[in-house]
């Protein structure tokens, strides 16, 4: 085993609400949706219509460029409904799921035996290949693509985020045969990154045929993109895939059970949750359920899926996001504050120093969707460069991308930062710049210039 | 506070699109805004976002120039009572600083605040708290006796050329206040420079002049001249760092100032990074001048003593730090603060014309620190580039 990498630039943002490790039970949802808004950069083509009978793992709908790369039902049941929002922009495809499950049969196979054409066969047709993402662009990955190596972050550091270890507990099995299953797909090394100190599970110390790296420190250590960046940072042309543990068991149920099963753990977290822990659940549920027993008696709520860094709202009957394991519900905060700017503010959280909220450090707080502020031009510099463990200028960078300089964008690491990465940055950002749009903004913009 | 949030939300149609008074939007927004933090939330990105805004920097760096500003109304009035030679009690100094000061903080602030709103509703944005430094720098570096009327046309200069011709806060290449400064300098040079208006009303009999001035004339002074130049005028360094001196109002005492710096440092809004640069630059070019010794200014002024002399410290922790017209990278930064604290050494000693040489300095150095950036920006290129060559 390697040394351990320490992330020292970054923010452990400290919230109130972190999910006990204990399962909770919930009625089942009734509702599932695959969202194809989850995909960013994709085009959706629906192959199914409404009133259509599917099972888990039959195609719902296709990548219109690449049709080789299916998105498949979770659950058997009955397509209700397609919800499409401006220009005919698919939103939703919405199921109803059957009482009993009924899968569709893939094949059943040790993933060491195949070859790689078969494991990218059977990754296509059941629909688990949207797991696989790439870097550059934080996209889908291109199946015609070889990586160089594909990268598993085993911890997520993010703000409340679920504890990777209990998600993957009991699993070792599906766990190391979805890893086998990577293996096949690159010439490289598969890596598995974890916590030097959080991670305890077996299930990440003792996998095989992967390539072990400790990382510690501050938020974004768990983030893949930087932990990447430290390992073997991405130049032009280089293409890396990643993806994350809970999807390497849906991989291994696949080639161990040849079934479409993403059942998965998720964390209920947040301020406005009575008891925050984890819950047993499948990819795109209805969270309705879920949430049902749980919020405080506040009507002025957020629910997200996912993070409060890089989440996405939804309502309080929404769906889970594709690639999410975490839900958090925050104050929504849509209030006036009397000279808020000018209070002592103890019960506000900042990086800087300017308000007396630094005489505790420890404290947690429960922070809401206020911008607490507006939004300005530059001013401030070198708040950025606090909170982003790499070798990457990013003020110059989300410059770069305002002004479309694609030859500067290249220069400066396009390649090497996800949206997500530089989320901090977006919080720390004293004018309120949406600075995670705009690098999906550029990432957009080099996948139209560079095709 | 109900009733004004309620009387807020009334009239606020009146002044959206389509109401009576749509023309004044801007400014309506921005009395609305000092009295609330508005109410709008994060949609997409990141849900939570760090309590920090533009009005909390602005506010913090103001007042971390409290000290230097109180420090400025006493030694007002003690230069004044000075020069008449008479005592007087602590209050009557105050009070007297308070008398003198106060308008020309006024009048900056109306001046400077009237143009802002005015390009703000002109160009339909919001009003940004840019110039709530500005508007408290602008005094601070002014001679106590500088007409109303000159500090009210080079803060309408600073303002219109310094700032808005670029697009306003955050677009401007050099530092607004010492844009004023400058504008004053050159303009009125009868006011701003020489040995009369650093001390109010002083009597005639009595030197104004200020330590660099003294220093100045060390140049072309020899022997026993320089020596009792000297000790006569530039050796209370104690008065110096307590700021007891002539000057422009806020720039005298070092205390006060580092006070500023440990709020701005403490507090993360201020760059270390610049304001350390700038002393190491200047004592670095006092230490060579010390060594070369041509002549009496580089013999007898000790490296460090240029540090607390005149506008050095002011401008160190104050002006080279606004991080609109300074570098932006880390490293940038070091370079930048060093050649200012290097360049301000330098043209004070070299140059008799210009005793007051910071000021000139961070100008200089605002312009050029884009071009620093350049060559940091290009640096991490390389690396990137250079990475690949490695692999490959």
């Amino acid at each position: 085993m390697s040394e351990v990498k320490k992330i020292k630039k970054g923010l452990d943002i400290k919230l109130i609400g972190k999910a006990d490790k204990v399962l909770e039970k919930a009625d089942r949802s009734e509702t599932f949706a695959i969202k194809p808004t989850d995909f960013p950069g994709l085009t959706p083509k629906l192959k199914v219509k409404v009133d259509a009978e599917v099972k888990a793992g039959s195609a719902l709908f296709f990548d219109k460029y690449r049709p080789e790369i299916n998105f498949t039902s979770p659950v058997s049941g009955k397509v209700v409904a397609v919800n499409r929002g401006e220009r005919r922009k698919i939103l939703e495809v919405i199921i109803q799921a059957d009482n009993e499950l009924q899968y569709e049969e893939f094949k059943k196979a040790n993933p060491a035996d195949l070859s790689r054409d078969e494991v990218k066969e059977q990754l296509l047709k059941s629909g688990l290949w949207a797991f696989l993402r790439q870097r550059p662009y934080d996209v889908i990955a291109n199946p015609a693509d070889a990586p160089k190596a594909i990268h598993i972050s085993a911890f997520d550091s993010a703000p409340l985020a679920a504890d990777f270890d209990y998600l993957v507990e009991g699993e070792a099995e599906a766990f190391q045969m979805g890893l086998d299953a990577l293996t096949k797909l690159t010439d490289g090394k598969v890596h598995l990154n974890i916590n030097a100190q959080k991670t305890q599970s077996k299930v990440f110390t003792e996998a095989k045929n992967v390539v072990i790296n400790k990382f510690a420190g501050v938020h974004p250590a768990g983030n893949v993109g930087v932990q990447i960046h430290k390992l073997d940072p991405i130049n032009k042309g280089d293409v890396v895939w990643v993806i994350r543990p809970q999807e390497i068991l849906f991989m291994g149920r696949l080639f161990q059970k040849g079934i479409y099963d993403v059942s998965r753990k998720i964390a209920l977290t947040g301020s406005e949750v009575k008891k925050p822990s984890y819950y047993d659940t499948i990819l795109g549920a209805s969270v309705r359920n879920i949430l049902k027993a749980q919020l405080k008696d506040d009507d002025k709520i957020r629910v997200i899926s996912g993070n409060v860094l890089t989440g996405t709202q939804i309502p309080e009957d929404g769906f889970l996001g594709f690639y999410d394991s975490q839900i958090t519900v925050i104050p929504e905060g849509d209030e006036y504050e009397f000279l808020g700017w000018a209070l002592p503010g103890l019960k506000k959280f900042s990086m800087s120093k300017t308000f007396f909220s630094w005489l505790t450090p420890n404290k947690e707080y429960r922070l809401d969707a206020n911008l607490h502020g507006e939004h300005r031009a530059f001013v401030m510099t070198g708040e950025y460069d606090k909170v982003l463990p790499m070798d990457v200028l990013p003020q110059q960078l989300i410059k770069s991308i305002m002004v479309e300089d694609i030859d500067q964008m290249e220069q400066l690491g396009i390649y090497e930062v996800a949206p997500e990465d530089l989320a901090l940055c977006e919080f720390v950002c004293t004018s309120k710049i949406n600075v995670q749009d705009i690098v999906r903004q550029g990432i957009d913009l080099m996948i139209k210039e560079m095709s | 506070m109900k009733a004004l949030r309620k009387f807020l939300d009334k009239k606020k149609p009146l002044f959206q699109k389509g109401g009576k008074f749509a023309k004044l939007q801007s400014s309506f927004e921005a009395f609305e805004t000092f009295l609330y933090v508005p109410n709008t939330t994060s949609h997409t990105g990141t849900h939570i976002k760090d309590a920090i805004d533009l009005k909390r920097t602005m506010s913090v760096v103001v007042l971390a120039l409290i000290p230097a500003l109180l420090f400025g109304i006493y030694n007002t009035g003690y230069q004044h009572f000075l020069s008449l030679g008479q005592s007087a009690e602590f209050m009557d100094i105050c009070i007297y600083g308070l008398i003198k000061i106060l308008p020309i903080i006024v009048v900056s602030y109306v001046v400077g605040l009237g143009i802002e709103f005015a390009f703000a509703q002109m160009r339909g944005h919001q009003v940004n708290e840019g110039f709530l430094v500005s508007g408290m720098l602008i005094p601070l570096i002014m001679p106590v006796g500088a007409p109303l009327w000159m500090v009210a046309v080079s803060t309408a200069f600073a303002v219109v050329i310094g700032k808005e011709v670029f697009g306003g806060t955050g677009m401007n290449i050099w530092n607004p206040a010492l844009v004023a400064r400058a504008f004053f300098f050159f303009a009125y040079p009868s006011k701003m420079s020489g040995d009369v208006v650093w001390i109010a009303e002083k009597a005639d009999s009595f030197s104004g002049a200020t330590p660099l001035a003294h220093a100045a004339t060390l140049v072309d002074a020899t022997g026993n001249t320089a020596t009792s130049i000297y000790t006569d005028h530039l050796s209370n360094v104690w008065d110096m760092f307590v700021g007891l001196i002539p000057g422009s109002i806020g720039e005298t005492s070092t205390i006060a100032i580092l006070i500023g710096a440990v709020i701005l440092i403490a507090s993360g809004i201020g760059s270390w990074k610049i304001m350390a640069s700038v002393f190491v630059g200047g004592y670095t070019m006092g230490a060579i001048f010390n060594l070369v010794g041509a002549n009496a200014y580089m013999e007898l002024i000790p490296a460090w003593q240029h540090l607390i002399m005149g506008g050095f410290a002011f401008g160190a922790v104050f002006m080279a730090t606004d991080p609109v017209s300074a570098a932006q990278t880390a490293r940038g930064k070091i370079i930048y603060g060093f050649l200012i604290g290097f360049l301000a050494v330098l043209i004070r000693v070299l140059n008799a014309g210009f005793p007051e040489a910071m000021m000139l300095a961070i100008l200089l150095m605002n312009t050029f620190a884009p071009l620093i950036d350049h060559y940091v920006v290009q640096g991490n290129i390389k690396r990137r580039l250079k990475r690949v060559k490695v692999n490959a």
